[in-house]
């Protein structure tokens, strides 16, 4: 699925330069279950960015489906995004002036589905993450666990092929963590790829193997699960 | 859901900033079609008045004050006739109709009266020398501003037109025409015989009361008027018809020159001053409406960019998601066309109620909603919200979707 060729990725801050990526080279197959973990400022989000089409490194190439993501054009990145890729992230990034149906129904708003299709999809998928009863409550209306529930429906309204999460379980309590786990490890058997970014070793543990960032340098450090 | 609906939804969201920046825009659309459309009809109305008027130019014995115009002719003061050959042979451009007059005391029945003597209009024609010029016969008005139309100057047989054309086609030299009042206080009526100083005459029709004091007056041929008065052949006043806009313009001047020993009364000033001043109130509207629509702008924009930096999050967001920058683009500047729209059509429909308040009241006109200035109000008001926005959402196009993640 994804292929890392000596990526590094450089960033330059008041001055500073700050190496956020040191000559990472990473195998991600289809269906494979990542934890990615590591310090704060290691990389970790850097490397997400970065396999999300949105982050494009200093050097070295970044291989989606065997493509070379940053050689498409920003317009066409952005476009394998909606397709392709669904994220998953820490603050669960609804919109707050939608309902928990219309914030699933975005990625096919930009997909340009119509608006029947949109409807009857996003109603499916607040029913997988058991939230059919909850379908026009806003994001306020909703608890932190319900909101991130809503915010996984969202990433599957397009069939993502790969799930990119950002600490998905960051803001939860260890009950509501469980539940979101649980649909990511379903949404894994689905056949998807899953890259995790977490502190929380419980959390890494749902994956397959763990990588560690250690100031940009990438180590796998084998399988949880295994262990 | 669409974008525009996406757009609708997140207006609503937050109202306030929105609603100020388009009470802005409004009130410069508010302002001009407000102005515009009570100068327009306050053109209208002072050409139909003008219309109505008749004559608009007056050739006056040289001692003459003018206190009404109606009684232009009521001084006592007399000029020859003469002058109004000079006239007609000078084909001044906007000249329509010349209408010469000598007014005298009569009486009937013991009745004072005014008698006027008129010179009809087959009386110009009859003379071999102006029928060269067609000054009368081929009537040249024009459908522009207050110049009266070939109808409204010659069409009419009717003797009663000579209370709204200031002239009449027949009239013979025993024949008379009587005011409103006038036949009403003789008790007359047309086809009866009347005595006036010394002569018989029919009456051939009876004026509609005009509201002036043309309704106490009778008329008669100008020249059986001299006759029987022994003047001679003397006039009191020479009325024009002409184009307004010429009255208004190099006529005057053509007029003194050619009859310096008279003096010109024109309502051509009051006609330049009305004018000069629809003039300034149209293009102070257009201030008025570049000023306000500018504050809106500015305050769309920085209404825009405040709305960019507080919903960083959320674009990322939709970035993330796959919103191209085209899309977020679109969402910005679809905000702004909607807004634009908004402030056309609100500053249309407040202008045109506060026009159809005030045009009465300040002006006595009357406005009607005028189509024209809806589209301009519309076109211009996106034009300047979408430009306001522009930059605001070319920075939201170019943010980075990173910061969707929580640090970097």
């Amino acid at each position: 699925m994804y292929h890392l060729n000596s990526v590094t990725k450089i960033y330059t801050r008041r001055g500073q330069t700050v190496t956020a990526l040191d000559d990472t080279t990473l195998e991600i197959p289809d269906n494979d279950f990542v934890a990615v973990i590591g310090p704060s400022g290691s990389g970790k989000t850097t490397l997400l960015s970065v396999l999300g089409g949105m982050l494009a490194p200093t050097t070295g190439q970044v291989l989606l489906g065997g493509e070379s993501l940053y050689d498409l054009p920003i317009e066409d990145r952005t476009a394998l995004r909606g397709t392709k890729i669904g994220f998953v992230f820490q603050s669960f990034n609804l919109i707050p002036w939608l309902t928990a149906c219309e914030n699933v129904q975005i990625p096919l708003v930009l997909a340009g589905e119509s608006a029947d299709r949109q409807r009857t999809r996003a109603l499916e998928m607040l029913d997988r993450v058991g939230l059919a009863d909850r379908t026009d409550h806003r994001p306020a209306e909703l608890s932190q666990g319900q909101q991130q529930r809503v915010a996984l429906a969202r990433t599957l309204a397009n069939d993502p092929q790969v799930i990119l999460a950002d600490e998905p379980t960051g803001n939860l309590d260890s009950e509501t963590r469980e539940q979101v786990m649980a649909y990511l490890t379903e949404f894994h058997q689905d056949g998807r790829t899953i890259v995790m970014v977490t502190h929380d070793p419980a959390t890494a543990a749902y994956a397959n193997r763990t990588i560690r960032l250690d100031s940009g340098v990438a180590k796998s450090i084998g399988n949880p699960k295994a262990a | 859901m669409t974008l525009r609906s996406l757009i609708w939804k997140e207006l609503w969201q937050r109202p306030t900033p929105m609603l100020t920046s388009l009470l802005a825009v409004t009130l410069g659309v508010t302002a001009l079609v407000a102005i515009q459309n009570i100068t327009v009809f306050s053109e209208r109305k002072i050409a139909g008045d003008m219309e109505s008027l008749g004559a608009n130019v007056l050739v006056l014995p040289p001692s003459i004050t003018l206190q009404d115009y109606y009684a232009a002719d009521m001084h006592g003061q007399t000029m020859p006739e003469e002058y109004v050959t000079r006239l007609a042979l000078a084909r001044m451009p906007g000249v329509q109709n010349l209408a010469p007059k000598l007014c005298v005391e009569a009486s009937v029945d013991t009745i004072p009266v005014t008698l006027t003597g008129i010179l009809p209009r087959s009386e110009f024609q009859a003379k071999s020398a102006w029928q060269g010029i067609g000054l009368i016969t081929n009537a040249v008005g024009s459908d522009r501003g207050c110049c009266p139309t070939a109808t409204s100057l010659g069409g009419d047989d009717d003797p009663s037109s000579l209370a709204t054309t200031r002239s009449i086609q027949d009239l013979g030299e025993h024949e008379l025409i009587l005011g409103a009042d006038l036949a009403t206080q003789l008790g007359a009526g047309v086809g009866d015989e009347l005595n006036m100083l010394g002569a018989d005459f029919q009456v051939l029709s009876v004026l509609p009361a005009t509201g002036t004091i043309d309704d106490g007056r009778v008329f008669a041929h100008l020249h059986t008027v001299q006759r029987l008065s022994e003047s001679g052949p003397v006039v009191n006043v020479i009325e024009i018809m002409a184009c307004c806009e010429d009255a208004a313009g190099s006529l005057i001047t053509d007029l003194a020159t050619e009859l310096p020993e008279t003096r010109i009364v024109t309502i051509a000033q009051v006609v330049e001053t009305q004018v000069a001043v629809n003039g300034l109130m149209s293009r102070l509207s257009w201030v008025f409406f570049s000023i306000l629509l500018l504050v809106g702008g500015a305050s769309i924009a920085s209404v825009m960019y405040a709305n960019v930096t507080e919903r960083r999050k959320e674009i990322g967001t939709l970035m993330a998601l796959g919103a191209s920058r085209r899309f977020v683009t679109r969402m910005f500047l679809g905000k702004a066309t909607l807004l634009g729209v908004a402030g056309g059509i609100g500053g249309f429909l407040v202008g045109t109620v506060l026009a159809s308040v005030l045009g009465p009241q300040l002006l006595g006109v009357s406005v009607r909603p005028m189509p024209g200035l809806l589209a301009i109000g519309i076109v211009t008001a996106t034009l300047v919200a979408v430009a306001a926005s522009f930059l605001p959402a070319r920075r939201a196009a170019g943010l980075d979707p990173c910061l969707v993640f929580n640090d970097t």
